[in-house]
């Protein structure tokens, strides 16, 4: 470096005795080499993309303890779409409640599109046309609508939904962290109105056994 | 003869141009640039399809690594002047009686993240080797015998009522450790979770499901 600097010294020296022909030039190189430097370091150092987070709400404790019960009653039967999360990224589902035999029989899916995502969407139909036609007429409009009040609006339809599917979300011991935000995800994308996250019960952990040990007797045939 | 003429020409390039971007870029960047003191984990975070940023002030964050460790930070809020993360801090070590001296407090609050029994704290603090630093990264207890990180959770609501819960969650951490600390967090009557997440687009289309 030093060299270099010199060698640049020397240069202007000569140049002296032209300053007067050519125009003042000033020697930049130095203050480029500062400004690429300090340009790479904060350009390494930024986070474009800054973090987002999907906002869960549970319900209170003490509460979950004692209307648990009436709680899962009150569900309509038909409404009730369970979903079980289990190891590597699998998926079952069973609609209705297992209050008493006979017991809905487990269907087996997985995170793809086809999958969980179009079972729901095909569940919740009706509720996400209107919000989707919502979206659609708040881009379309040539005033713009604020997004507090398209999420109200959507708050509203979720609310007076009573038709879509009320999704209860259980999880056996193994699953990964990723599989629950998936699944939280899912529920936003397909605008599910009413979910919640649920212990997974005795009778469904027996299901699944059965379930997995039905499978794979069919599959080794 | 016209490289004759080429090396009797100066060599110089006009650079003004470039140093005017240059100048350009650099005056964003450093506007746009937020400093972070370093993370105790790499956490690697899902995606959903959230747009909500996360809230940089007042935050109680709990990250989760990947192999389960349970990491803890609160952040000083909006108001430096409060010495939130001194008071935490105090609180916590009162309770579990490991005592601290003042520069410590004082050196405790200039750091971040950190995720290890209450004990091995101080030396924590008092050590500048990112080795040893990440030796004893070894997570806050949460079983129920031994819950600290329910002990800072309570004095971080304490000092600073208006923190957010946010989660941290590396996307291969079990379940059962995250639905461990959102219990622990609900203890303390916590019941609105930021997730912290990566954005990801998906678009859907009703002809799908027809």
């Amino acid at each position: 470096m030093a060299e270099i600097i010199q060698e640049e010294g020397g240069g202007k020296k000569k140049g002296k005795r032209r300053a007067k022909k050519h125009s003042t030039h000033i020697d930049m190189t130095p203050m480029v080499d500062l400004m690429t430097l300090l340009l790479t370091f904060f350009m390494l150092t930024t986070a474009f993309s800054k973090p987002k987070t999907m906002e869960i709400v549970l319900p209170e404790k003490d509460q979950k303890e004692t209307k648990k019960e009436d709680k899962e009653n009150q569900i309509p039967k038909w409404r009730a779409v369970n979903i079980i999360l289990d190891e590597n990224d699998k998926i079952y589902y069973y609609t209705g409640l297992i209050d008493k035999p006979p017991y809905p029989e487990l269907i087996e899916t997985d995170f793809s599109k086809d999958g969980i995502r179009k079972y729901l969407l095909k569940r919740n139909l009706t509720l996400y046309k209107k919000i989707d036609s919502l979206n659609v007429a708040a881009l379309k409009s040539r005033k713009p609508i604020p997004p507090d009040t398209l999420a109200k609006q959507i708050r509203e339809l979720k609310k007076a939904d009573k038709v879509g599917p009320i999704v209860l979300i259980k999880a056996t011991d193994k699953v990964k962290y990723r599989n629950m935000v998936d699944i939280i995800d899912e529920m936003a994308i397909c605008n599910i109105a009413r979910y919640a996250i649920v212990d997974i019960n005795p009778q469904e952990l027996k299901m699944l056994e059965e379930y997995k040990k039905k499978n794979s007797v069919t599959a080794n045939k | 003869m016209a490289k004759v003429k080429m090396a009797a020409r100066s060599p110089r390039i006009d650079m003004t141009p470039m140093v005017d971007t240059f100048t350009l870029l650099l005056t964003f960047f450093m506007m746009t640039t937020t400093f972070r003191p370093q993370e105790a984990v790499q956490v690697d975070t899902p995606s959903s399809i959230s747009e909500k940023t996360a809230p940089e002030k007042n935050v109680i964050t709990v990250y989760i690594s990947k192999d389960n460790k349970v990491f803890f930070n609160i952040d000083e809020g909006t108001d430096t002047s409060l010495h939130i993360r001194a008071k935490v801090l105090q609180g916590v070590s009162e309770q579990l009686r490991v005592p601290f001296t003042k520069e410590q407090i004082s050196k405790f609050e200039r750091l971040a993240s950190f995720g290890m029994p209450i004990k091995d704290l101080p030396k924590w603090i008092d050590t500048d080797d990112q080795n040893v630093r990440d030796q004893l990264q070894t997570g806050i207890p949460i079983d129920s015998t031994d819950n600290q990180l329910a002990m800072w959770i309570l004095f971080a609501r304490k000092a600073n009522p208006n923190a957010e819960a946010s989660i941290k969650g590396d996307a291969a951490a079990d379940f059962k450790v995250v639905k461990r600390v959102l219990d622990i967090l609900q203890d303390y009557k916590i019941n609105r979770f930021n997730l912290t997440t990566n954005m990801e687009k998906v678009e859907v289309k009703l002809d799908d499901i027809k």
